[in-house]
This record gives C-alpha cells, structure tokens and sequence, in this order.
C-alpha cells in the first residue's frame, strides 16, 4: 500500500515543527511550563506514531530521516530519568561528594596502596642488594646525586637554589605533571587495570629505591623533611588516581556483578570523575607546598617542623576522606 | 553495524548513522588547527605578563598548556551538546549510547581518556578501538558510554518542488491509474521519487539513462495508451507516475492545467 504523502506531510507537518520548536528551547536550556511539558508529550507520541507509520508503509527516506531525527532529539529529553545535575556547587562538591565517592569504592584504594606498597618493597630490595639498579630505579635524576651530596648543597646558603626564584612556574609544572600521570593511571583502568597496576607498582618501586637511598645514606630527616609537607597529600593522591583506574577495570571486567558492561559503566562514571577531579584538586594544592615549603631546608625551615606539618596535613586529609560528607549521625533517643 | 539504533518504549525504532573513523579524524584535525590557535593566544596573552614577573607567566603558560586541551573538549561538547568545532562543521555529535541526554560525567570522562586512547602516537590505540568496535566508539566513548553520530541535514520533507503543480495526463485515465497503484511495489515508488528530487545530481547521460529505465520499467507494469504519453519525455512521464501514486485521491491540483 502506498501512503498518501502528500496528504500525510500536509496533515503532520505543523505538529512537527512544533515539536522542533519545542526541542530547540529545550536544547536551549530554557524551562518548560507543566502545559509545555504535557503538550511536548504528547507532540512526541504523535511523532512516534508518524515514524512508525512511515516504516510500516513505503515513504521516501528523507520523511523518515527527517521524523527520526525528531524522534531521537525527543526521546533523549523525554526518557532521560537520571537526576537531572544540579547546580555546581565547587564547596559541596569538593567537601561531601569527593569523600563520599572515595568510601564507595574503598576497597579499590586498598588495592591501590597494597600495589603501591609491594612497590616500595621490591625498590627498597632492589637498592639493598643491587646499588647499580639506581640507574632504572630513580627518576629526575636522583641516581646521579648521591644524597649527602644534594644535602650539602641544598643546605649551604652560599649556593643559589633556581627553584627559589621561580616558584610559580615550578609549581606550575609540578602540577600539571603529577595531574597528567593521575589521568594516565585513571586511563589505563581500560586495560583491565593492567596499565594502572604497572604505574602503581613503578611509582612504589621510584619510592623504596630513592628513600632506601637517602636513609642508607644517613639523611633520613632531610628525606622527610623534604618528602613529607607535600608527600602527605601528593602521594595518597595518586593512590585515589589508581583506586578510580581499579574501579574502572573492575566495571570492564565486571566481576560478581549480573549486570551487563554498560550499567557498569553507566554506574561508576561519576564516581570516576569525582575521584579524578579531587585528585586534582589535592594535587595543585601539593604543587604549591612543593615549590613554596618543599624546597626550602634547614638553616632556612628546621626539618622537625617540616616533619610535624606533613604528619598533620596526613591527619588532616585521613580525617576528612574519612568522615567529611557522612550524614550528621541522630542522637540516641 | 552502521546505524545506532534505539527502540523506545513506545515500540519505536529509529536510527542515528555513526560517525566513520576518517570524519572523525577530520573533526579532530580542525579541533587541533582551533587549540593551535588558542594556545598561541594564551601564550602571547601570557607572555605580556612577563614584563611583571616572568616567573608568574611561565607558570600561567604551562598551565594553560595543559588545561587548554582537555577544557577545550569538555566546554564545547557541554556548551553546544556534545558538538566541538570540528564536531560541528563537519556536521557530528557525541551522543549517549542509549540515546539519552549526554551528562558532564561522561563528557570529563571521554576527554580525560584521550590520554590512553593517544597512545602510543596520533591516536594510534583510539583509532583501533574505533575499528573494532561495532560502535565505533574510542575507549574514552565505551568508558563514557558514548558515541558519535552524524547529523543528517535533513530539511522538512517538500514534494512541492519535486512535483510542482503541472498538468498531468496520465490523470485522464483513473482506471490505468488505479492499476499503477495496485501492480506497482512500494520501492520501485520511492525509487522514482527519489530519481526525482535528485535529478539536478546526475550527469546528464545518467540521467536520461535513469529515467529511460524507469519509465520502461513502468510501461511494462501498465500500458497507458500512446497518445498520453507520446508527448512526454521519460522524465516527464516518471513525474507524473509519482504524482499519481503519491497524490492518489482528493488532490486534483495535477489534473487542472496549472502555468508551470
């Protein structure tokens, strides 16, 4: 049977611009009444009826493209039941969903660290009994210094620091390095968590073999006078970067879990930019204390109290990851 | 498969055409050509301020570096609903997989997992992924749960110009109409209309070749009687077959002799 189009197209082609119109404030952001909703309702039924009228009796493919085109933009507005994103509120979001997102996935994290610790392990071993493997171990050019040496230099006032003169862009590239291998140890969670474990375990192993290095040396308050201040902060957020990379594998690979890979996905997605975006955040903030307090050792800061400030901003950060965002707990009756 | 197709719960179908791996290449190349751009302005703009302090510029500098690229992605595709420029002028869009509205989490996350897909060199591991995915999705798509489409331009559907309002004579014979109608398959109908909307396409012997074939083909279902027909070019007598078959009762407009 052939349609009459021309009568069809005559008849349906108003509804359908409306419809278009409706959809084009829609895209636009702005709001619908209760009647503007019911009316796009109802706009959309009768654009579905028309597309299904059209595939069961012979058209001209435009028609149809055109109509399914409609019909696509409709139901994305209509049948979207997700909660619609409030407004972005950084404070909120930083303070309760951050944390929030870290505790759903806690396990992960532990994977993390366990990963990160064999690491450190097999580096601390690996500098005990093999002082050549230094040159594969440590990165930035630790394994051309020797640790008494860089002490000597950085602690004696005669000798110029350049990171002294250029703290901003030292932060800078401090930053946008070590949020640049977060997103890569996030990304490689699509490799099944292969990719995201080897950069865990290599991070750990850069770890053991410069701090076995710096203490075998004697120089273990310049280690944590140096590493702690902003260590404390850099390095769990790394681990929070791994832990959203194993949450990521873990939906791919879907383990214990009866639903299929895409509401695996579609559940952990933003926990995933929650988590990585926090790492940001912990990151820039590391920078800063990196190129601002880091750097600077004794006579100018005593170690003690370069120590005592890592140790709290540690407290600090477990307190918050761990209680920040949980609902106010009711008094007993 | 070439074609995202949704079924709603209405018990409809429809379809959106997915992005090929080169027009996506294409779109991204100009998105490059953009950000080149951008990034020069950030670091003339910044570079002034190194007359200040070329410390405070540097470090500006290689943080715009480094945020620019994944922003760019991010505000565009939120901003114009999943398009960037390169999406936009070669006419794709990220959607969601299930065809649902596109949220912030799965634009961040299919930006920020360009890092893998990159990999090891010019999208080298993405470009793969593309291939081998039924969707054609990169691995920050299927992370994100999206893919990418491409946006038919498709005007509202006119039989007017195709057509047009001229006298029809084979109007004068209803009986042989009618048969047409009835003998006639639905798709060799569409086929002939679509002969006619894009006949300014073809090379002029393709042309007159197509229409040749059709009005055979037509002739061989229903014999109208010589004298209607004998008048009329091929492509003439194909308007007016589609004429009758799409505008069969009540719309008498193509048996008035209209001016044309």
């Amino acid at each position: 049977m052939i349609l009459d189009l021309g009568k069809f197209l005559a008849r349906e082609r108003p509804h359908w611009e409306a419809l278009a119109e409706m959809l084009d404030r829609l895209e636009s952001n702005q709001p619908l009444t209760l009647e503007d909703a019911r009316r796009l309702h109802a706009l959309y039924e009768r654009a579905s009826a028309d597309l299904a009228q059209l595939a069961t009796f012979a058209a001209e493919p435009a028609t149809r493209r055109h109509l399914e085109s409609l019909v696509a933009r409709a139901y994305a507005e209509i049948h979207e039941v997700r909660q619609p994103a409030a407004r972005f509120n950084p404070w909120f979001w930083f303070t309760r969903e951050f944390p929030s997102a870290f505790r759903r996935h806690l396990a992960a994290f532990g994977v993390s660290l366990a990963i990160s610790f064999l690491g450190v392990v097999f580096g601390t071993a690996a500098t005990l009994t093999d002082p050549e493997s230094r040159h594969v171990t440590m990165p930035f050019g630790h394994a051309d210094l020797r640790p008494s040496e860089r002490v000597r230099r950085d602690e004696s006032p005669s000798t110029p620091n350049p990171i002294h003169s250029a703290h901003a862009s030292f932060s800078g590239q401090l930053m946008t390095h070590n949020t640049r291998v977060s997103i890569g140890v996030l990304s490689f969670g699509m490799t099944w968590g292969i990719g995201t474990l080897v950069l865990l375990f290599y991070n750990g192993v850069s770890l053991g073999a410069i701090g076995t290095d710096y203490i075998l040396d004697g120089q273990s308050r310049f280690l944590f006078g140096w590493i702690l201040p902003h260590g404390s902060i850099e390095l769990p957020a790394i681990f929070i970067a791994g832990q959203a990379g194993l949450v990521l594998a873990h939906a791919l690979i879907g383990r214990h879990s009866n639903l299929p890979l895409a509401s695996r996905l579609r559940a952990v997605g933003p926990d995933l930019v929650t988590l990585i975006c926090g790492v940001a955040v912990l990151l820039v903030y590391a920078g800063v204390i990196e190129a601002f307090l880091s750097q600077y050792h004794e006579p100018v800061i005593p170690y003690g109290l370069k120590i005592a400030f890592g140790i709290a901003e540690l407290a600090v950060l477990t307190l918050f990851l761990a209680r920040a965002g949980r609902p106010a707990s009711s008094p007993a009756p | 498969m070439t074609h995202l197709r949704i079924r709603t719960p209405e018990g409809v179908e429809f379809s959106q055409p997915l992005a090929g791996p080169l027009s996506r290449a294409i779109a991204y190349l100009i998105d490059l050509a953009a950000m080149v751009v951008a990034l020069s302005a950030t670091a003339t703009l910044f570079s002034i301020l190194s007359l200040i302090s070329p410390d405070v510029s540097q470090a500006l500098i290689s943080l715009g570096f480094f945020l620019l690229p994944i922003l760019y992605g991010v505000c565009c595709e939120w901003l114009w609903r999943g398009q960037t420029i390169g999406k936009r002028l070669l006419h794709l869009r990220v959607v969601d997989a299930e065809g649902l509205r596109l949220r912030p989490s799965q634009i961040v996350l299919r930006n920020l997992l360009r890092a893998v897909d990159f990999l090891p060199l010019f999208y080298l591991v993405g470009g793969a992924a593309c291939l081998l995915s039924p969707r054609g999705q990169r691995l920050g798509d299927i992370a994100a749960r999206t893919v990418v489409v491409r946006i038919p331009q498709v005007p509202s559907p006119d039989l007017e110009p195709v057509l047009g309002t001229r006298f029809n004579s084979l109007r004068s014979h209803p009986h042989l109409a009618a048969r047409l109608r009835q003998s006639i398959h639905p798709e060799e109908a569409a086929l002939a209309l679509q002969a006619l909307a894009r006949r300014e396409n073809f090379e002029p012997d393709a042309r007159v070749q197509l229409f040749a074939s059709i009005a055979e083909h037509v002739r061989n279902l229903v014999a109208f009687p010589p004298e209607t027909d004998e008048s009329l070019t091929d492509e003439q007598f194909v308007r007016n077959v589609v004429d009758i078959l799409y505008r069969p009762r009540g719309t008498d407009d193509g048996a008035r002799p209209r001016a044309s």
